[in-house]
């Protein structure tokens, strides 16, 4: 009860403390931070520098997630550091409950993520990103056994978003478009590599409509590779984002990860906060 | 998929029942948004409202000490009455002339976009409108910053 209790206070604080008016990116043009940790959506990296820094700032983020589909769930947290809107530097630690065999993974991300060119909001292009997430698997018994080659991996992003305001019957319409190189299974939970590794570039997809200022609705998609040859599904959500102001948002998004490990039909549900400083 | 298909008929949906008529564009608009918005009255009231949260303003008002008040709300409502398609025509400074030699950043470009919304939603814009209006306005942007 403690720490519902401490998290509760931090989150009164949080949405009633703050400054609407404070310095930086226009309210919910920062995104959210996405399950290893990178600025996004919740499972699609996106070009955006996470957190409201613009180009003559620095800020910080914390956000911890938690995905409950029927026989796994995911907790991670993960902190972002935002320098001029250029460079995003991202830890993120997941734990991965596999409910079966009542064990937990454990993963590491280490992420970096640079803006090529564009801005979000304001020209008339996307913003490009190019990011990188350096993933080490502390728990590999599992994902060797299954045919997983390496504990660790290197994925390599490349990312496009852009905001159009007022442009579907004068609502918001943002969009985000990522193309991965990646030969993590089950994005690294089940290590890296296997013997059915084929096409690395996988493609994830986002887009979103602003209701209010306040709050978005939105979908994603994110494609996987097969490398352990046990049909591993894209995975797909649906979310609404609410951002009551620059220093607080919550994501509710309704997940779909198909097969895992085996396990087919992993439905279930997406609940993560972020802190922005 | 078969998630995706009814998000983006949710999607659709809603944002049909909020209007009947259902435009997706820039500018695709049966009447000119200086009508949707309500005309001179209306952008007059803008301009008021965002006069009033300018002086009470620590971050911008340094920029605006100097400056002529009634000047001001003459030049900015026949400019937005031009920019919505009005019946006005601006022939005013440039926004480069305005701006040239004052150096704003892109936090204090950004901190005017909110002042503008606040003053916006005080005068009972609807949100949609309040969009259209900032996309007439966010490429202006570069001829504002830094200069």
């Amino acid at each position: 009860m403690n720490n519902i209790s401490a998290l509760f206070t931090l989150f009164v604080l949080a949405v009633f403390s703050a400054n609407c008016f404070a310095e930086g990116k226009i309210l919910a043009t920062a995104g959210v931070s996405q399950i290893e940790g990178a600025g996004g959506g919740g499972i699609v990296p996106w070009a955006q520098i996470a957190g409201y820094a613009t180009q003559e700032s620095a800020s910080i983020s914390a956000a911890c997630s938690r995905v409950t589909v029927k026989d796994f769930s995911l907790n991670t947290c993960g902190l972002q550091a935002n320098f001029y809107d250029r460079i995003e530097l991202s830890f993120a630690q997941q734990t991965f409950a596999v409910k079966p065999l009542s064990l937990n993974l454990k993963q590491s991300i280490i992420g970096a993520k640079i803006k090529l060119f564009g801005d979000f909001v304001y020209s008339d292009m996307p913003q490009v990103s190019l990011g990188i997430q350096n993933k080490q698997l502390k728990t590999p018994d599992i994902a060797m056994s299954l045919g997983a080659k390496k504990d660790s991996g290197i994925d390599v992003y490349l990312a496009a978003s852009k905001l159009h305001l007022g442009f579907i019957n004068g609502y918001n319409w943002l969009w985000n478009i990522t193309a991965r190189h990646t030969t993590s299974n089950q994005i690294g939970l089940l290590g890296f590599g296997g013997a059915h590794e084929k096409q690395k570039i996988q493609l994830e997809a986002s887009t979103a409509i602003l209701l209010t200022r306040h709050l978005a609705l939105g979908v994603e998609y994110r494609q996987k590779p097969d490398n352990l040859n046990l049909a591993e599904n894209h995975w797909q959500d649906i979310f609404i984002a609410w951002f009551p102001n620059k220093h607080f948002s919550l994501t509710l998004a309704y997940v779909d990860l198909g097969r895992i490990a085996t396990i087919d039909k992993q439905t279930g549900w997406y609940l993560s906060t972020m802190w922005y400083l | 998929m078969k998630l995706v298909k009814p998000a983006v008929i949710l999607l659709l949906l809603t944002l049909c029942s909020s209007c009947s008529v259902f435009t997706i564009g820039p500018s695709a608009a049966s009447q000119s948004l200086y009508l949707a918005i309500g005309q001179q009255p209306v952008l007059e009231k803008i301009v008021d409202n965002l006069i009033t949260i300018i002086g009470q303003d620590d971050v911008v008002f340094d920029h605006f000490a100097e400056s002529n008040v009634s000047h001001f709300r003459k030049k900015l409502t026949i400019f937005l009455c031009h920019i919505t398609d009005g019946p006005c025509q601006y022939t005013g400074d440039t926004m480069q002339d305005i701006h040239r030699g004052m150096q704003i950043s892109a936090n204090q470009f950004n901190h005017f976009v909110e002042l503008f919304i606040e003053a916006m939603n005080i005068s009972d814009i609807k949100y949609p409108l309040q969009n259209k209006l900032l996309a007439r306005l966010a490429p202006l942007r570069k001829n504002i910053i830094k200069i």
